[in-house]
């Protein structure tokens, strides 16, 4: 099973493109918290990257075989630790999301992701069929709906659904009955009610001002409105760096994280966002590549899996910005701030690259 | 050695590639949103967003001063700063309440009703919760800027009113402007601004209210001030002058204190008000911020009526008063000769009925001098059968009575003065013979307000030239009315008048040495003589005070009507206080004319001074005698 991987076999696209998108949100971080009580942001936010580099480093070395085989641990583990954030974990915005690890907070969810990718994959990777079985999908189902149900108790909407988009591509991928997939929908949808009546009084709020989000305008609505006022009033061109109102006066909610493409877009306009989009795009195609190109299935479900975390994400927030979905507390990866969800997109790189260098191993 | 994860198993190239196809549609669709918002609608966002940013904050006008005819202000401002509460976010709101209510002193019932009082306006639209800001309270905002971000302060002018009730009614106050007033300004008044509500501040607001200017700010999310694009500076309120004599003014309001009634002094040559004081009065201070619903309430429920301007909205029997028109009335129609006389023996009949005079024994034989000078009831009660009703109302009318006098007051009433026709008008009712007697001296039907004597009795003094009474001072001519009087009628009506006060009449007790006094009382009956016997005699039921003096006797300078309520003997209540404010009159003329004394404009800063600062400079350099001149 052994490989000679070698570093200069990594993807020096990938790793571009993720440059490119990291540097430009250092830059609207930048623009965003400087003059304010937040400044110098940008740095600790670099430091987050030097550190993610080193742990994709560390985490491409190790054959992901290896990984892999140590699933059903990483399993426990993960799923230990969100018990143990919910029994002692630090609340922070009303939340028990963080544990104290190394001087600073991490949040528990983040490295769940991670783990749960590489379950999915070891699990699909063993199923030994070109469709899914009813069986291996009940299975599927519950590999993720525990620590999906976990994260939910912290309470972190966001976090948890972005384990469902893992499971339907996975599901995709491993081959899925047609019957199947609609029977998924209609329970799905049938649950939505019931899942309605679980969700906290603020959740609800987001969810309806985002039905109807001029009823209430300064109230919860307000955050949506703001952003879509900062993106209008960016134009095409935009009002240049440091120089949006609404970001620069405090509209834009959270402008340095999860709505940081709203400050981006009022700042370099139109013509930013489409450059900012299009390295998305890149990017998330370029790990479909390295999906098809990988030695095996379960590099492939391990790259697919991450390309799903990462477009959801990508989904959910820019969608978010322009009001197209509810606030959910998803960030931008790799241009928000925030040093977990940083680490994490990182880590799951080096998962790719651990797959791509290994692609002509036989 | 077979692993788990070697399989024959190909990769799904085909669903791979649906993947990429999604991807690329998905960034696709965003940035066809992106494109929309930013290409297609940007112009309106870019709107929203300096509507945002740029906050337009009203600076208050500071309302005209009134000064009194000297140049003494009357009715002044000061700043004073209104705490607004923001309610962008109602949680932050909710959770700062109660810190804000102890930080503040005020009760934090009184919080959550004015809270719930302004559900219905705009969140964004921050509401007044304390309306006069103390120093602890602007040491509490600023030193809660961070935890509590919901204060602000607003500079704003407060009208301040001399104190006790000073003028309180003809000054009036201001107030909110009614929702009713917004409507219908057509943009000129905005909610919460302030209006005259009653007396000169509401009958001259449209010259005492200036324009407020407007300063637009940057400001950031919270709502701080970040910068400044422009300052539209406020137009201050033009002052008024008024004709009110400061120093006649103090004697009409201590001469009423802890009393019921009223005061009007006169010019009657110009109609200039020199003093108009009415009591009990409110504290118009108590107004100028915020009327507190009890004291409201209390104010209009009290049964002495402190909110009637009783100057000019008293309408009371004239009494005796009334004499003085009846004698003109007498003269002028000529329908009974001059030298008609009557023995009075204390009671008369007429139409089966008993009159009495109020002197019980009786005056004995009496003509038209001796009876107003001894106030003759039975004298008249002839006068008043003979001349008739309307012969009565008909000059009565032409005096004044029963008619505004156009003072430039709002509500002023207009009096009565009855008549056949009004009986039938009124009452469709014939006008019964014996209610003329009653009529003849001031009682039945006729009513009148101290503002209509003062006026009638001057004019009727001058010969018949009724000026045109205000409280403005104005260098144009005065409106007024002519009702010639033979010079016959005047003479005797103000030789009778003289001897009212210095010939032993009703009112000797207030003669003044070197000063031509003139005037006549008046006792005039609440309730009819029938009905005080059945109530019993409570203080309630008491006679009201009527005098009407002026001087000199001819040309007068001064008339002063004064009403007290309950007063019992306008001899002696009344009188003195009429006398004193003649007196007032003329020691400040006496000084002028001796001492070439002039007064001093004397400039006050708002706020700096004591509104009620001694208003005798000494030893400034005469500057210009008599007539202050108007700004």
């Amino acid at each position: 099973m052994k490989a000679s991987a070698r570093v200069r076999d990594f993807d020096w696209w990938l790793l571009a493109i993720t440059f490119a998108i990291c540097g430009l949100g250092l830059l609207e971080i930048r623009s965003a918290t400087h003059g304010s009580n937040l400044a110098g942001m940008h740095w600790r936010q670099m430091c987050w990257i030097v550190l993610g580099l080193v742990c994709m480093l560390v985490v491409s070395r190790i054959d992901y075989h290896a990984i892999l085989d140590q699933a059903p641990l990483l399993y426990l583990v993960g799923v230990g630790a969100l018990v143990a954030v919910l029994a002692v974990g630090h609340a922070r915005f009303g939340a028990k999301r963080w544990i104290p690890l190394l001087g600073a907070f991490f949040q528990v969810s983040e490295l769940v992701k991670l783990i749960i990718i590489i379950v999915m994959a070891r699990f699909l990777s063993e199923v030994r069929t070109d469709q899914l079985t009813l069986g291996d999908l009940v299975k599927a189902g519950v590999l993720t709906g525990l620590p999906l149900g976990l994260i939910l108790l912290q309470p972190d909407l966001g976090t948890a659904m972005v384990l469902v988009p893992l499971v339907i591509v996975g599901a995709f991928l491993g081959g899925i009955y047609w019957k199947h997939a609609a029977a998924v929908i209609v329970l799905g949808v049938m649950m939505l009610p019931v899942g309605w009546h679980f969700l906290k009084p603020y959740q609800k709020e987001r969810v309806t001002t985002f039905l109807r989000p001029e009823e209430d305008p300064r109230g919860a609505g307000y955050q949506i409105l703001q952003s879509k006022i900062a993106v209008g009033s960016g134009g095409f061109w935009g009002k240049g760096l440091g120089n949006g109102s609404q970001n620069q006066l405090g509209f834009v909610p959270v402008r340095y994280s999860d709505f940081i493409l709203a400050a981006l877009a009022e700042e370099l306009g139109f013509a930013g966002v489409f450059a900012t989009l299009v390295l998305y795009m890149a990017l998330l195609l370029r790990l479909v590549q390295n999906a098809q190109r990988a030695n095996d299935r379960a590099g492939m479900y391990l790259v697919m899996g991450v390309a799903a975390v990462l477009g959801f994400h990508v989904l959910v927030n820019v969608a978010m910005v322009i009001g197209y979905m509810p606030v959910t507390g998803i960030p931008l990866p790799l241009m928000s701030y925030g040093g977990s969800a940083t680490l994490f997109v990182y880590l799951a790189l080096g998962l790719v690259m651990n797959v791509r260098i290994r692609r002509f191993v036989n | 050695m077979s692993y788990w994860f070697e399989d024959e198993h190909r990769l799904p190239q085909t669903r791979l590639a649906i993947v990429s196809y999604v991807i690329v549609g998905a960034i696709g669709l965003l940035l066809l949103g992106f494109w929309k918002l930013q290409v297609v609608d940007s112009e309106r966002y870019t709107q929203l967003a300096e509507r945002n940013r740029i906050r337009a904050i009203p600076i208050i006008a500071p309302r005209g001063r009134m000064l009194d005819r000297e140049g003494r202000p009357l009715v002044d401002n000061y700043p004073s700063f209104s705490v607004l509460l923001l309610r962008d976010d109602p949680k932050q709101v909710e959770r700062s309440l109660p810190q804000i209510a102890e930080g503040l002193g005020v009760p934090l019932d009184d919080l959550q009703q004015q809270l719930e009082a302004a559900q219905d306006l705009p969140k964004f639209q921050p509401i007044v919760i304390k309306p006069e800001a103390t120093q602890a309270d602007i040491a509490f905002i600023e030193s809660h800027r961070a935890d509590i971000p919901l204060l602000e302060m607003l500079m704003v002018y407060r009208r301040r009113y001399l104190p006790d009730g000073f003028m309180a009614h003809a000054s009036g106050y201001v107030g909110e402007v009614s929702a009713q007033q917004v409507e219908s300004s057509n943009g000129r008044y905005r909610p919460g601004d302030l209006v005259g509500k009653t007396g000169l501040e509401r009958q001259y607001n449209d010259v005492l209210s200036g324009t407020d200017g407007l300063r637009r700010v940057i400001v950031n999310s919270v709502g701080r001030e970040v910068g400044r694009l422009e300052q539209k500076e406020a137009i201050l309120g033009q002052q008024i002058q008024l004709t009110i004599d400061y120093d006649l003014q103090v004697v009409a309001e201590q001469a009423l204190a802890g009393r019921k009634g009223a005061v009007v002094a006169l010019d009657p040559r110009t109609g200039e008000v020199l003093a108009l004081a009415s009591r009990p009065a409110p504290d118009p201070n108590l107004f100028a911020v915020r009327v507190p619903r009890e004291e409201w309430k209390r104010l209009n429920e009290d049964p002495d009526r402190p909110l009637l301007d009783r100057a000019i909205q008293a309408q009371l029997a004239p009494g005796s008063v009334f004499k003085v028109i009846m004698a003109t009335a007498m003269l002028e129609s000529k329908a009974i000769p001059e030298n008609f006389s009557v023995l009075c023996t204390g009671t008369t009949d007429f139409y089966g009925r008993m009159f009495h005079c109020w002197q019980k024994h009786g005056h004995g034989v009496v003509s038209l001098h001796q009876a107003v000078v001894h106030s003759c009831d039975v004298f008249f009660y002839n006068v008043g059968k003979r001349l008739g009703i309307d012969r009565i109302a008909y000059y009565a009318s032409q005096l004044g009575l029963g008619r505004k006098t156009g003072i430039d007051l709002p509500s002023e009433e207009a009096g009565l003065m009855p008549s056949e026709e009004w009986k039938q008008r009124v009452f469709h009712q014939k006008w019964y013979p014996g209610e003329t007697i009653s009529v003849a001296i001031g009682q039945g039907a006729v009513v009148a307000t101290p503002l209509q004597l003062a006026h009638t009795i001057g004019g009727i003094a001058l010969g018949g030239i009724f000026k045109q009474p205000h409280l403005l001072m104005s260098s144009q001519s005065v409106p007024g009315e002519r009702f010639p009087l033979s010079e016959d009628t005047t003479e005797k009506v103000t030789q009778a008048m003289f001897g009212v006060v210095n010939e032993g009449g009703t009112a000797a007790g207030v003669h003044l040495e070197g000063i031509e006094l003139c005037g006549k009382t008046g006792s005039a009956q609440v309730i009819s003589a029938e009905g005080l016997k059945r109530a019993g005699r409570q203080r309630r039921f008491s006679d009201n005070a009527w005098f009407v003096g002026y001087a000199p006797r001819r040309n007068p300078e001064i008339v002063v009507s004064v009403l007290v309520e309950g007063g019992e003997h306008g001899a002696s209540v009344a009188a003195p206080i009429a006398r004193d404010i003649i007196k007032a009159y003329y020691d400040k003329k006496a000084k002028r004319n001796q001492l070439q004394y002039t007064v001093e404009y004397k400039h006050y800063e708002f706020g700096d001074e004591p509104l009620l600062a001694e208003s005798q400079p000494t030893s400034e350099p005469p500057a210009r005698p008599e007539q202050s001149k108007p700004h």
